[in-house]
């Protein structure tokens, strides 16, 4: 009888366990209800395609004008430049962690990132809108200094502990003995960390590249506060741009409740909510489909 | 032999430099905001709040409004996170349905913060017709806090060796004894790491708070859950971009930004500290 009931308890508790953990595929499934709910009606008054690839973007013009096309330029051009920057000083900074430095510096270097990777993102938009905009501003005698690069040289510093610390796990998790063995064949260590650490690791350093430009694409304040959030397709890389978590965030507040600019406002939401989703099932996709097997992923 | 040794240190040069720009980073951004932020920080700047048109005074209620939404967040974040960690570390097989649950969370973990921000104002303020108030704002970051708890959950339970389940089950225990009387005590410690790093993430966050929680300036300090609140990130927002005089109060700007970087940069390097002499424990 007890015995009987020790099983019934523990299936309950597996049960509710189970339900608890739901949690996060519900909470993901209300999130993106409720972006459709609240940006479905925009597409009442323009088109889908219109929408995306309308280049004015003047939600409070009369009649307004709602094309997120700059935002999404804006957007991708801040990413692209912000990769191109944190994307190599990530992975670099990872084999350093992983493979080169002696375990005290190691000690003291990691904790600097996973710092790094805590600082608040509107204290990093402050101080790129404070400091690094008067700075590019008489150094490069540009316009304004609040421009695509200023964001992107922030937004970079938001990305890297991310690649930084999943590459490191994955270029970690290279067995030795491949390292052995081609230290063995007489290689140096240079040649070894080239030619067999980071191709056994690569699905794990693409993984985390990409999971870090997804983070760069949501990022809020620093691009609200350092791009310079001018809705045009920027043309040189000291153009001030307003990407798509900029817009949302600077105009949510002014926006009438429930009129076009709102439910305008939310799709954006849905395009940007979309895109960073794409990024984490591709990256996903990658984790599972070429999951690191020891030798085998050479 | 000369050459490839030579191509060797060049490289780890360059190594060496990429790791180094990120602690210049770090360092140079602390450093102008203590540099120019500690002349802010006095007694009046912690204890009163803001006078003439936030222009003079203080931060008090900003301190106050992030405490309770960070410990908010975490009353949320806290207990699902765990039990969602003993799920996968405890229960879970592999399998379909562990794999949908661990792509929830990789995805919830990805949502952009500023759609956390949507999200809240759709369904918490506007659906659940809660106003904007602190309540919001909690549910709003618990929600985004989640992946962090439960990713730091799942590591400390799989830290705990499987010797010490396995000698509780011999002695009779039941699967439910063994997590709650054997596997959590000794995840304790590395499970409250978590929950500092999961206030720590709250606290800072400004963009699932803009529409859900936070207000340029309230007069009266919070006095239930259903009051809107003013907050550090927030308030850092608004005086840098929105205030009537954005350069007169720079020094606040600066000072309000010391204050939220010493919470969270404290409670993480604490976390840190603790986490890395509990392994060496463990080891």
């Amino acid at each position: 009888m007890t015995l009987l009931n020790r099983k019934t308890n523990d299936r309950m508790a597996h049960w509710f366990f189970l339900c608890i953990a739901a949690a996060s595929i519900t909470a993901l499934t209300a999130i993106s209800f409720f972006l459709f709910l609240e940006g479905i009606p925009i597409f009442k008054k323009v088109t889908i395609f219109e929408f995306v690839f309308g280049k004015y973007w003047y939600p409070t013009a009369e009649p307004p004008d709602f094309g997120i096309f700059p935002l999404i330029a804006g957007s991708l051009c801040v990413t692209l430049l912000s990769a191109l920057m944190a994307v190599p000083l990530g992975i670099m900074t990872a084999v350093y962690l992983a493979e080169i430095a002696r375990p005290k510096i190691r000690e003291i270097v990691k904790p600097v990132v996973e710092l790094l990777a805590a600082l608040p993102s509107v204290v990093i938009g402050f101080f790129g809108m404070v400091i690094v905009a008067p700075f590019l501003q008489n150094t490069f005698d540009v316009a304004t200094g609040l421009n695509m690069f200023n964001a992107s040289l922030m937004l970079a510093f938001m990305a890297i502990p991310t690649i930084c610390s999943l590459s490191e796990d994955a270029i970690y998790s290279v067995p030795v003995s491949l390292k052995e063995a081609s230290l063995a064949l007489g290689a140096t260590h240079w040649e070894t960390i080239i030619k067999v650490t980071l191709p056994a690791s690569i699905s794990g350093i693409c993984t985390a590249v990409i999971l870090g430009i997804s983070r760069a694409i949501g990022e809020t304040m620093v691009v609200l506060m350092a791009a310079g959030g001018a809705a045009m397709v920027p043309e040189s890389i000291f153009d001030p741009v307003r990407p798509l978590p900029a817009s949302i965030a600077a105009e949510m507040a002014e926006a009438p409740f429930r009129g076009d600019h709102y439910y305008a406002l939310f799709a954006t939401g849905i395009v940007l909510f979309l895109f960073t989703f794409m990024f984490n099932i591709f990256a996903d996709f990658i984790t599972h489909k070429y999951r690191q097997t020891g030798e085998a992923s050479l | 032999m000369q050459r490839r040794k030579i191509v060797q240190k060049t490289m780890f040069l360059f190594f060496y430099t990429a790791a180094a720009i990120n602690a210049a980073a770090l360092s140079i951004i602390v450093f102008f905001v203590v540099k120019n932020g500690w002349h802010a920080i006095n007694w009046t700047f912690l204890t009163q709040p803001p006078m003439d048109s936030m222009t003079k005074g203080g931060i008090l209620p900003c301190i106050i409004g992030t405490l309770s939404l960070s410990f908010g967040a975490l009353l949320v974040a806290f207990p699902i996170g765990v039990a969602s960690a003993i799920y996968l570390n405890e229960y879970a097989r592999p399998g379909k349905i562990l794999r949908l649950i661990q792509l929830g969370i990789n995805n919830l973990a990805g949502v952009p913060s500023v759609v956390f921000g949507l999200f809240g104002l759709a369904f918490f303020v506007i659906f659940l017709d809660m106003g904007v108030s602190i309540l919001a704002g909690a549910l709003t970051l618990g929600i985004m806090t989640l992946p962090v708890i439960i990713g730091s959950t799942e590591e400390a339970l799989k830290a705990v060796p499987d010797t010490y389940r396995e000698a509780s089950l011999a002695l009779g225990a039941t699967k439910m004894q063994t997590i709650f009387k054997v596997v959590l005590p000794a995840a304790l410690p590395g499970i409250l790491t978590g929950g500092i790093l999961g206030i720590s993430r709250a606290a800072g966050e400004t963009a699932p708070i803009m529409f859900t929680a936070a207000v340029f300036f309230s007069p009266n300090m919070p006095s239930s859950i259903f009051d809107e609140v003013m907050a550090l990130p927030y308030h850092i927002y608004v005086l840098a971009t929105a205030g009537t005089e954005i350069e007169a109060t720079r020094h606040l700007q600066y000072g309000t930004a010391l204050v939220l970087i010493a919470m969270v940069l404290g409670m993480n390097l604490a976390a840190i500290i603790y986490r890395s002499k509990l392994r060496r424990k463990l080891i």
